[in-house]
């Protein structure tokens, strides 16, 4: 049955039970492959995208839970392809190592920052603990993100 | 200068992997794009490998480095590398580059010297273009390099460069892998989409040592589902990933198991007692314990630690050929692609020629994770399939509790003390599994699968590689220059928990015990930890990092209270790799919290600075997980994983400060950096909480439980 929804700015129409995971949908129907499968249950966060401007885990949210509403995925961070400030200091400070958890890294920091623009470490840090990441990438992460909203507040 | 490459053969062997592998061709293609396609048999597993190849090829070709396509490893392709691991990759693979480099360049530039009929000291080269002294005219490497002109094997007679004259090696180069990563493209097997691609599930037995009693597959079936069952091996594949899904969740539940075996209740208790192999590693001991002041005992134990990557373990395998004569290719995340594809060979007993497997990354690779059996996995649905692709996924359950495990270990030490603290005698036994069961190396394949499927092969036991490498006998020699010392292992011989190579083996254990009993021998004798350390530590390299990792932390200025300590520890990586020194500072609220660590660490010649700094803060965060919080807990039945719930890692909260200070030395070899702090980590942490606490905890995690019962 079809549902429709908004993914980055775009009206989409799917074809897919109602009660698939909208990570299977963004990935395998829709092709955007920068979410990441990492657990199915919303506990390590390699799956996160922003629902009306909310992070959520795209791996336990339903199809049918989006339908009428607007989905950000990371291919949606960057706008006429230059990188977000957040990529971008990804990329300055080499904030990855294996690089999977962080497409869900940058949609939860994304989705902070939208709504907290100045965080305090502590903030961040609980911010990001749904956030999972098995290389040891963090210290990085951590000052990369603090670098994005810096500029992101002084543009 | 020494030259800071150069593995020294006095055989004659040629370089790193030129060796075995020593066709020029093999390892660097000049493309008609003006690229250098460079094909090396190792892998990108995120620790940022091909970066640093690519800087030594651009640096000993004299190309531009934008130039450089790292050509993911392929076995019709690639040199035939052996396994990433151990460290070992810039000393193996970055060698053979070096040298397979320079020569390239010498035959470019003959071939120019020749073209242009003048001495070949009249011709110089600048990103690939070539100059002939007083004329106008220049070539090129793509221009000269017709085919065949590298189908000759190499010979390590030209020289590479001197490293005092580098541009490219030895300074900060970004990962040619990241901006994909950052950006959201797609780069790893799970997004690789093949034409008529199907998606395909596994179901595991309800443990693992338990054989199919039946199986209803209608509720699959109804979905639309393919359902492929071979012996105990049970397996689903749909056209959409959420119905593979879907059905392999129904036909789990319509699975009836039948326990043939039952886990140990102690593993301690079992690894002590279990049938093992028993070795003697070095005995300058004599027979009988030395006579000293006093002697101290001490009992160390690390639990299985599992690999537990962000993301599960894919793969994607099609057939195609006859019946008759099948043949397979696979797409895989895996370390060794020429080892999954011996193993794959064994399992489906066809020809190692009639499969090819092709690197793809995955998600963090820390050792022989389950990428080589969803591989196997990948193949046995796609034998079902009708010559279409099947990509298979792990679940997040399956990759916590089915991929082989770290080995459990545990260690007994005895140290003989002079009146003045002077260790005279240092005992070390130590209880472990073997720690590989990787592909390639038995007759039997290791792949999980090749156990259920009927006509299957019983799983190898894990075997130790001789030292240095070792396994779970890895840096159980102690780094002290001890004048009496008895190291042995009991290798346990057999595998009821299926184990193998996870990120530094038995070092992690062997180094928390050894570092722990130095701090205990120290505070025995009210000799300050580092003082103690120093006595009894002759390797001048050694002694540099735990002075500058005490130096840089301000380990004389630290004030210890009932909630704060410091500790330290160091080890040099498997006795001839990177020398690494940890301070570790913690706060003891309810449960331990790592403030900060301190590492100072010497890789010799550093090829790219900020990857060894990546490096080593990654396997500083990933030990410090490991020693506070995991342990693969399993019951009788089951390893009793569900999720992340059942096993956690650091969070961002719990994550440390963390400063490395890295020792470069020109005029040194590079070693490995990846798993250089892996055990010191452990150690110096538990010597932190000691330092702040007075209590000795000698069991792994060094969690709030551990301490309570270190303290009754």
């Amino acid at each position: 049955m079809p549902s429709t929804f908004v993914v980055n700015d775009v009206p989409r129409t799917v074809d897919a039970p109602a009660d698939t995971a909208l990570v299977h949908v963004l990935r395998n129907d829709l092709g955007l492959k920068g979410t990441r499968f990492g657990c199915g249950t919303g506990h390590c966060g390699a799956c996160h995208v922003l629902l009306d401007g909310r992070t959520i885990a795209a791996c336990d949210t339903p199809l049918w839970a989006v339908a009428g509403k607007s989905v950000t995925t990371v291919e949606g961070l960057s706008r006429d392809g230059t990188p977000h400030p957040l990529q971008r200091a990804f990329l300055d400070l080499q904030a990855a190592q294996c690089g999977y958890c962080v497409s869900g890294i940058l949609m939860t920091a994304a989705g902070l920052l939208a709504s907290e623009p100045d965080p305090t470490d502590a903030r961040l840090r609980e911010a990001l603990d749904r956030n999972l990441c098995r290389c040891g990438a963090h210290v990085r992460m951590l000052g990369a993100i603090r670098a994005a909203a810096k500029e992101m507040r002084h543009g | 200068m020494a030259d800071p490459l150069l593995v020294k053969r006095p055989d004659g062997a040629l370089p790193g992997s030129l060796q075995g592998n020593p066709e020029l061709g093999q390892w660097v293609r000049f493309a008609a794009d003006g690229t250098v396609q460079v094909t090396a048999g190792k892998v990108e597993i995120g620790q940022g490998i091909l970066t640093a190849l690519s800087q030594i090829a651009a640096e000993e070709l004299d190309v531009a480095p934008a130039r450089i396509r790292m050509v993911g490893a392929d076995t019709t392709l690639s040199p035939n590398e052996g396994v990433t691991s151990g460290s070992l990759s810039i000393q193996d693979s970055g060698t053979a580059l070096r040298y397979a480099c320079a020569e390239i360049r010498a035959i470019l530039l003959a071939e120019a010297a020749e073209e242009f009929g003048v001495p070949v000291d009249q011709v110089s080269v600048r990103d690939g273009t070539i100059t002939i002294r007083g004329r106008a005219s220049t070539t090129s490497y793509w221009a000269l390099a017709h085919p065949g002109l590298l189908d000759r094997r190499a010979t390590a007679s030209v020289a590479p460069k001197d490293p005092s004259t580098y541009a490219i090696v030895g300074h900060d180069a970004p990962r040619l892998d990241l901006p994909d990563k950052v950006m959201g493209r797609p780069r790893y097997v799970h997004d690789l989409v093949l034409p008529e691609m199907l998606f395909g599930r596994v179901v595991r037995p309800s443990s693992p040592w338990a054989e199919l009693a039946s199986l209803d597959e209608s509720a699959a079936h109804a979905l639309g589902a393919t359902v492929v069952r071979d012996g105990s091996f049970v397996g689903v594949f749909a056209a959409r990933e959420d119905m593979a899904v879907r059905a392999a969740d129904r036909l789990a539940a319509g699975a009836r198991w039948r326990s043939t075996r039952t886990l140990p209740d102690h593993i301690g208790a079992f690894l002590r007692s279990a049938p093992a192999e028993h070795k003697v590693l070095i005995d300058t001991a004599g027979g009988a314990e030395a006579a000293g002041a006093r002697v101290f005992r001490a009992s160390y134990a690390k639990p299985f630690i599992a690999h537990a990557s962000i993301g599960p373990s894919c793969a994607i395998a099609q057939w195609s050929g006859s019946t008759d004569d099948p043949r397979l290719t696979v797409h895989s995340h895996t370390q060794g692609i020429f080892n999954l594809r011996a193993d794959l060979a064994k399992a489906f007993r066809i020809l190692e020629d009639h499969i090819v497997v092709r690197h793809v990354e995955g998600a963090g690779c820390y050792g022989h994770n389950p990428a080589d059996d969803v591989a196997m996995d990948a193949a046995l649905l796609a034998r079902a399939a009708g010559g279409r692709p099947v990509q298979v996924a792990w679940t997040r359950q399956q990759e916590l509790a089915w991929g082989p495990f770290g080995s459990a270990m545990e260690v007994d030490l005895v140290a003989t003390v002079g009146e003045d603290g002077s260790i005279i005698e240092w005992r070390h036994e130590l209880f472990s599994h073997g720690h590989s069961s990787r592909p390639g190396r038995d007759p039997r394949p290791t792949l999980l699968s090749s156990y259920y499927m009927a006509d299957g092969f019983e799983l190898p036991v894990a075997i130790d590689m001789p030292l240095p490498n070792g396994g779970s006998e890895r840096n159980a020699v102690p780094g002290y220059a001890f004048d009496r010392q008895h190291i042995s292992k009991h290798r346990v011989t057999e595998m009821p928990i299926r184990v193998s190579a996870l990120r530094s083996l038995g070092a992690y254990a062997n180094v928390f015990a050894i570092e722990s009993f130095m701090d205990e021998l120290a505070h025995a004798h009210g000799v300050d930890p580092v003082a103690y350390r120093l006595r009894h530590l002759v390797d001048p390299r050694g002694r540099a990092v735990v002075e500058a990792a005490a130096q840089r932390a301000g380990w004389t200025h630290f004030a210890t209270t009932e909630s704060r300590g410091h500790g330290i520890a160091w080890a040099r990586y498997k006795n001839v790799g990177a020398w690494a020194a940890v301070v570790a500072e913690v706060e003891l609220g309810h449960e331990v919290r790592v403030t900060r660590l301190v590492c100072a660490v010497d890789v010799g010649m550093v090829v790219n600075p900020d990857g060894v700094i990546n490096q080593v803060e990654g396997g500083a965060i990933q030990a410090t997980s490991w020693a506070l919080k995991e342990a693969v807990r399993f019951d009788r039945e089951r390893i009793a994983i569900d999720g992340w719930e059942e096993y956690p890692i650091l969070k961002f909260s719990e994550v440390p400060e963390i400063v490395v200070e890295l020792i470069d030395r020109k005029d040194q070899p590079s070693l490995g950096a990846g798993e250089a702090v892996q055990g010191p980590i452990g150690a110096a942490i538990a010597n932190a909480v000691f330092d702040a606490l007075g209590v000795r905890v000698r069991t792994l995690p060094l969690t709030a439980e551990a301490i309570a019962a270190a303290s009754g």
